[in-house]
């Protein structure tokens, strides 16, 4: 009846270009491609690092260079070749920029693109940015209000120099060198990063943010980061990505590690859009990140994501739930269209007694794409009463997208409480008939829906990133209803 | 104010209306009664531009335009409104929220700023206060988990917010006992005015007690058999469809 179908809704929005698809031609330093020993010395050699950290590097590298990578996700994807891949790429101006005036213009321009200009954000009174473009920290403000509490946020190449002490006795805690595949590549490589700590009994007073970008045709990017949150410490921790578009795929394996001593909090939230690919699935980066955070006794671990972009994701930030009464919680809001695929989800691990865990996970799929949510429960034989709550639920677009779920459960003490719930649902005609019927039209009718189907979490997320991920949500499911 | 010519409307390959005719002034109310699929609710889904029915002849014409190829939300931001027999759910989403919404939505088309959240507010008071609604409700999900009256109260509170110019209430009446019926009907009629209109659809007389209509039309295997004015309700009601079926 009407001459808009939803066919030319879905045209239209397959046709749009990536918001934020633009590369910025900045002078970069760029290694040769391939990885062996003398590329990971190099590396080293140019971040100036201590030889204990060369040292590390090294040892990762053996690791790596033994393993083989995972191949148990439920994704598809042509494996990238390691030794065709740069492992350092740098903007070429080597010294920190005291003001603005000497940050690189092109380099500006790219952030205003990204709407995030430094001015703005340095106004942006309770956000402290530490804004990593191509792996090297380029600005760093509200430094001097944190380190008047004693607070440290600077990139981790920093930290190595300024804090060994720190750097040395936390790296890797978590997250081993030889943990997996990716973690391994990424402790052999990484470029920068940020680290944090916040000593005893501080409150962070603002929200710390950090934004990354892949900004070099062919570079991968490694970061790493470590937040250290010590006794009865509380942060908020932000982490907002996007990147340019590419033809060929992009390889990302960070990786994040929290560290919350006894009675401490971190809340770690994470909104990624990284270039999905275009609509015929070409492209798009893809997104190996290990983040997974340790809870002494008391201490409390959230993790917040709202998962849009990359071709390819396979995350799962997990809880290591070593203290007594500890609390880890995962909130999650994980988006795939067209061909994108996503293997994402949490591990909780209950080692200390009355430790409690929370998973609330949503997923959208829409066009061909493929949602799944993969967790795991464990209950230690010494932990007693622990708890779990676990919801998953998905809500697909159309007839051609797929949503799974892969919910592990160990328990070895039977005092625990585990409870999972899961649905799967459809925006239905009925219900964007009933929109349209109002006055809304369809895309913002499926906005609407998506938004309430995806609240738990939202609600979860600061209130600044919170706007931002709703727009996120509508951008990336515009035209998906079949 | 609307003008349905000829109108035929299938759905999946079943022919469901055969070519309807009904002229409704501003001002007026009208009930349209039948037994159960005579096509009541396929009238009203087909006037409010629901895509799943197809429309295969005729005309619909709102204020002198014809609107047959508009969209079911132009359609809605010209004043036609829809009280559904079954409001869906929409998790997540409150009442508020989606009012909100769908009121900018309107005002936007028309090339109106939003609405400012006092005079919103202000609205949203004076409604619910019409239909004696609890305002927590209104922070509530859209229809989830609401009972058969909560739902149908909602769809009143709805039309009371968006003051359409044209509103159709299909079976607004089921699923209501006597108290809420009384309410929805009250709210019903204090909203209605010399420049809008009313069509009612329903089964029964009951709301026709408390809603009382200009015209009656018997709608009987896709057509209107017969017209007449509001004693037609009662005759339908003392000898029941049975007479209809057994004249046609």
């Amino acid at each position: 009846m009407s001459k808009y179908t939803e066919d030319d809704l879905k045209v239209e929005l397959e046709n749009k270009e990536y918001e934020y698809g633009f590369y910025t031609d900045i002078e970069s330093e760029t290694f040769p491609v391939g990885l062996n020993e003398d590329i990971v010395r190099a590396i080293s050699k140019k971040k100036e690092e201590p030889e204990w950290m060369t040292e590390w590097r090294l040892e990762a590298f053996r690791a790596w260079s033994e393993m083989t990578e995972p191949t148990w996700a439920n994704v598809h994807y042509t494996k990238p070749d390691f030794q065709a891949i740069s492992y350092y790429s740098a903007p070429k101006k080597k010294d920190k920029y005291a003001s603005l005036d000497e940050v690189d213009p092109e380099l500006l321009e790219t952030f205003k693109k990204l709407g995030i200009s430094i001015d703005e954000q340095k106004k942006l009174a309770g956000v402290a940015m530490d804004i990593v473009v191509d792996s090297v920290s380029v600005a760093t403000t509200f430094k001097k209000t944190l380190a008047e509490k004693g607070i440290i946020f600077c990139s981790i190449s920093e930290a190595i120099k300024e804090h060994p002490e720190l750097v040395q006795k936390y790296l890797g805690t978590v997250v081993p060198q030889k943990d997996n595949f990716y973690a391994a590549l990424n402790s052999a490589v990484f470029s920068d990063g940020s680290f944090c700590y916040i000593p005893k009994g501080v409150r962070c007073p603002m929200e710390l943010s950090t934004y990354f970008r892949i900004n070099q045709a062919g570079t991968g990017q490694f970061e790493r980061t470590l937040v250290i949150a010590d006794e009865e410490s509380y942060v908020s921790y932000l982490e907002g990505c996007t990147a340019p578009s590419r033809d060929e795929n992009q390889l990302h394996a960070a990786v994040v590690e929290l560290i919350a001593l006894d009675g401490a909090e971190i809340k770690y939230s994470t909104v990624q859009n990284w270039f999905p690919g275009n609509k015929d699935g070409q492209g798009g980066v893809f997104n190996f990140v290990t983040k997974r955070g340790l809870c002494e006794k008391n201490a409390k671990i959230s993790w917040t994501q709202v998962e849009t972009g990359s071709a390819v994701t396979w995350k799962y930030p997990s809880c290591v739930l070593k203290g007594d009464n500890s609390v880890g919680e995962f909130y999650s809001i994980a988006v795939t269209n067209n061909f994108q695929q996503a293997d994402t989800g949490t591990k909780m691990i209950h080692l200390g007694k009355n430790t409690k865990s929370t998973i609330i996970s949503k997923g959208i799929s829409a066009g061909k794409s493929q949602n799944s949510y993969r967790g795991l429960v464990q209950i230690s034989s010494r932990a007693e009463n622990a708890r779990n709550f676990s919801q998953c639920d998905s809500l697909l677009m159309g007839n051609n997208c797929g949503a799974h779920t892969f919910p592990y459960i160990e328990s070895k003490n039977p005092s625990a409480k585990i409870e999972h719930e899961a649905t799967t649902s459809k925006i239905g005609e009925d219900q964007v008939f009933y929109c349209n019927q109002r006055g809304i039209p369809t895309e913002k009718a499926i906005a609407l829906i998506v938004n309430g189907f995806s609240k738990e979490v939202l609600n979860k997320l600061p209130m600044e990133f919170a706007v931002e991920a709703q727009k996120l949500l509508e951008i990336s499911l515009e035209g998906s209803v079949g | 104010m609307l003008e349905v010519k000829n109108l035929h409307a299938k759905v999946e390959d079943k022919d469901i209306l055969k070519g309807i005719n009904l002229s409704v002034k501003a001002g007026e109310v009208h009930a349209i009664m039948g037994p159960n699929g005579s096509g009541k609710s396929t009238l009203s889904a087909v006037i409010a531009g629901n895509e799943h029915y197809e429309m295969t002849e005729g005309e619909i014409i709102l204020d002198g335009e014809d609107i047959t190829e508009l969209a079911p939300e132009e359609r809605a931001h010209k004043g036609v409104f829809l009280s559904f027999q079954y409001p869906v759910e929409i998790p997540g989403v409150s009442v508020t929220n989606f009012m909100k919404t769908a009121i900018n939505e309107s005002r936007k088309a028309q090339g109106l700023e939003e609405m400012p959240a006092n005079e919103m507010l202000k609205s949203i008071r004076e409604k619910s206060e019409l239909l004696e609604i609890d305002r927590k409700f209104l922070s509530r999900s859209l229809n989830e988990g609401f009972s058969g009256g909560e739902k149908k109260r909602n769809e009143i509170f709805q039309m009371a917010m968006l003051e359409p110019k044209l509103a159709i209430l299909d079976e607004t009446d089921s699923g209501l006992d006597i108290d809420a019926l009384r309410i929805v009907a009250n709210g019903v009629n204090k909203l209605k005015s010399e420049n809008n209109a009313i069509i009612v659809i329903t089964h029964y007389q009951r709301l026709l007690d408390y809603i009382v209509p200009d015209f009656v039309h018997v709608l009987y295997k896709g057509k209107i058999v017969k017209s007449g004015g509001k004693e037609l309700a009662y005759e339908l009601e003392e000898k029941g469809y049975d007479w209809i079926k057994s004249e046609n």
